[in-house]
């Protein structure tokens, strides 16, 4: 086990992994990576590795869930044993069951669920490796697999978290910065709506520091928002000009 | 099962919010009577029982030894876990704990937890061995709304009252010795849950405002009015102008508490 | 009042369109007075109403839509049929029987068997109940020959081709009998195995190239070059 460090970010403002403080770690993200899945993504963020698969619309499997009025939506956020550094369970874990709860809230918002009643939409989020801000990427993911899917929407949900190391309010956690740091703020976000669909914090914050958190946080979703729009593009771009010929149906 | 709102009562409500009003005429901010009964469960180390309007929560704590985690040797155990026993309501099942206990658990923990309201280092009795592990269960007798803040409440008043045995290390033996310390606390954290109902922030949310909000924001103060655990809850959104705005009447608020309560 | 695409370019959702009076056509809503994209597609307007032609979308049943489904159980009084939407649809027994519908003497799985194949027409569908199909239609009912390919739904515009030209062409190279089901099944029936694999593989292509330019003239090709080397074996 390392030492733990004496300061998480320097007198320049540089963080232990070379960060300033208002930096996101690299993304990578690909659109239609499962082909038996209706919709698919997979994110790359800094060291986290997560595939999200989504299948629906379908008939709800047991019936007795579906809902005569509305779409049901289940998330599953569930981490490979191998993700973290010492070997966890696969069985689900009390904070996996809080995130699945927390990351379908997430998304709901953007979804038409009135347009399709009686049926649902599975959500499943596998993490094949984990560096702090899981949730964050795994919802930035869901939400292309779900565009993905064909499922109509309100807007992308995109997501990215902010908080407090030392005494500096800074960008996208990464684990050690999380474990070690004050405080936590993870945000997901509609941009063109301007609506906050997923909230949490912890650690300690003052009621202007929270502010300034929560803004940097929605700042670094709005920088993360055309890297999600153009992965989903990159995969129909092609598409594109098959109907820009005049074809009558 | 849930006891679906008519449209008659969901509009009524509706309606009531716009002009500033709810269905029990408090006003947007005001939270239900609430009455604390400390010490009620004398098996248990200590325990709290609370009225919030008709929601009634009972917490019991149970102080046990044990090892402490491996990562921290200095460092006593805490863990919460919440029943949403099936009486307390049509909608609750018998079986393991379902998101919503496990979410309701994990709210009143990070409250606990990141305010440091247990001082866990005065929980060790032999560093790296043996510890206190404080096991605070949550058990909801009766669901009338905002499950959230009453749990939250009645978790700090029956870890106020919590007692631990008395412990001397001789000859390397852990033995009891007669008698009991409070628990050490450090801070009284006080959790706070607003709705979203028509785009107005609504102060603890009763049964049916609950079924029909947008979302919730829960937020836990410290002592010193400092934020220590947030959680937006439901499928709903805020912008973040609302959520400043909730930020604000949720400091109101614990402070307004913290004064009533005397901690 | 601004319109903030250029003709057919490709928008994600949530991609704000039009502000002002517009009114929101395919695959878009409006809120306070701006158009949304709500799929990702390709935009446009036609007169006042913004349209976005989507790329990816699922099959959600019409009245009146020909399909091509597969028997999933055999009920008590009918059949759920699989057409590839979020909804099973539903064949009742008295649809396809030409006479009342007995269940004492009536063995339903003699007349349709789980498994098998039908082109049926929606009857009808709304948000309270699955899709009905009919069967009681000519041209419509138990398929026994030929073979099954899936397209996406959306792309079957493009197998048709203008003013059907493509799927023409197609039919008359190959000599086959082609159903286009509206939820992205195709049936392809010929008079023998190799026809059938040509017309498939034509329309394997389209799907896969429907994106370039020159398709018409490379499966024109791809027909000729195939239809010539089946002669020359012929000739063997």
């Amino acid at each position: 086990m390392s030492e733990k460090p004496e300061k998480l970010i320097d007198k320049k403002g540089i963080r232990l992994d070379g960060r300033k403080a208002d930096e996101l770690r690299p993304l990578k993200i690909e659109v239609g990576v499962l082909p038996n899945a209706d919709g698919s993504a997979y994110i790359e963020h800094g060291k986290n590795k997560i595939l999200v698969g989504v299948f629906g619309p379908r008939e709800m499997h047991p019936k007795h869930l579906s809902q005569s009025d509305r779409m049901v939506i289940r998330c599953r956020y569930h981490m490979a044993p191998f993700s973290v550094q010492e070997r966890k369970s696969p069985a689900p874990s009390r904070r996996e069951v809080e995130l699945s709860k927390v990351i379908r809230e997430s998304l709901e918002p953007s979804v038409f669920v009135d347009l399709y009643p009686r049926s649902g939409i599975d959500v499943f989020i596998e993490v094949l490796q984990a560096d702090g801000g899981t949730r964050c990427a795994s919802i930035t993911a869901a939400s292309l697999a779900i565009a993905d899917a064909g499922i109509p929407l309100r807007d992308l949900v995109v997501a990215c978290a902010a908080g407090k190391i030392d005494d500096t309010v800074v960008l996208d956690l990464y684990d050690a910065e999380d474990k070690l740091g004050v405080a936590d703020v993870p945000v997901a976000y509609m941009p063109n709506l301007n609506a906050v669909t997923l909230l949490q914090m912890d650690g300690v914050l003052t009621p202007k520091e929270f502010e300034n958190a929560m803004n940097m946080a929605i700042d670094g979703c709005k920088k993360i928002y055309p890297i999600q729009k153009e992965a989903l593009r990159a995969k129909y771009m092609a598409a594109r000009e098959e109907l820009k010929e005049e074809v009558e149906e | 099962m849930s006891t679906l709102l008519t449209r008659v009562r969901q509009k009524q409500i509706g309606q009531l919010i716009d002009a500033g009003k709810r269905l029990d005429g408090r006003t947007l901010t005001d939270y239900r009577e609430f009455t604390i009964e400390e010490g009620l469960i004398e098996r248990a180390e200590g325990s709290a029982r609370i009225r919030l309007g008709k929601t009634d929560v009972l917490v019991g704590v149970k102080i046990e030894t044990g090892e402490p985690f491996p990562d921290t040797p200095n460092d006593g155990v805490l863990t919460v876990n919440a029943e949403l026993v099936p009486l307390a309501s049509a909608s609750f099942e018998p079986g393991p704990p379902d998101e919503n206990s496990i979410e309701l658990a994990r709210i009143v923990d990070r409250g606990i937890r990141e305010s440091k309201a247990v001082s866990s280092d005065k929980l060790v009795i032999e560093s790296g061995k043996k510890v206190f592990v404080v096991f605070v269960d949550v058990y909801v007798l009766n669901h009338d709304g905002n499950l959230i803040d009453a749990s939250a409440l009645a978790a700090v008043a029956a870890l106020t009252n919590a007692k631990m045995p008395n412990y001397e290390i001789e000859d390397g033996e852990v033995k009891t010795k007669t008698g009991y310390s409070p628990l050490p606390m450090k801070s009284h954290p006080i959790t706070v849950t607003i709705a979203k109902i028509n785009d107005k922030l609504v102060v603890d949310p009763q049964i049916e405002e609950e079924q029909v909000l947008d979302a919730r924001i829960s937020m836990a103060v410290n002592d010193e009015g400092n934020i220590c655990a947030i959680q937006k809850g439901c499928a709903g959104s805020f912008t973040p102008q609302q959520i400043i705005e909730a930020s604000k009447i949720a400091q109101e608020k614990a402070a307004e508490i913290r004064k009533k309560l005397d901690w | 009042m601004p319109v903030f695409f250029e003709k057919k370019q490709l928008v994600t959702p949530g991609e704000l369109l039009a502000e002002g009076d517009y009114l929101p056509g395919e695959n878009t809503y409006n809120q306070e007075n701006k158009i949304f994209a709500s799929r990702i597609g390709l935009a446009d307007t036609e007169n006042k109403k913004v349209n976005v032609v989507a790329l990816r979308a699922f099959y959600l049943p019409k009245p009146g839509d020909i399909v091509i489904g597969t028997i999933v159980e055999v009920g008590f009084n009918g059949w759920t049929v699989d057409i590839k939407s979020p909804y099973t649809a539903l064949l009742r027994a008295s649809d396809v029987l030409s006479r009342p519908f007995k269940p004492q003497t009536d063995e339903l799985s003699q007349v349709l068997n789980a498994g098998e194949l039908i082109v049926a027409k929606v009857a009808s569908y709304d948000r309270a109940h699955d899709p009905q199909l009919t069967v009681s239609e000519p041209g419509l009912g138990k398929i026994t020959r030929g073979q099954i390919m899936r397209v996406t739904p959306t792309k079957i515009p493009r197998v048709i081709g203008k003013k059907g030209s493509m799927i023409s062409m197609i039919k008359q190279v190959t000599g086959c009998q082609i159903i286009l089901g509206v939820n992205g099944v195709v049936l392809v029936t010929g008079k023998n195995l190799e026809d059938e694999e040509l017309a498939m593989t034509a329309i394997q292509k389209i799907e896969a190239e429907s994106h370039t330019s020159g398709l018409t003239d490379r499966i024109t090709q791809l027909l000729k070059d195939e239809k010539a080397k089946q002669e020359e074996k012929k000739i063997e």
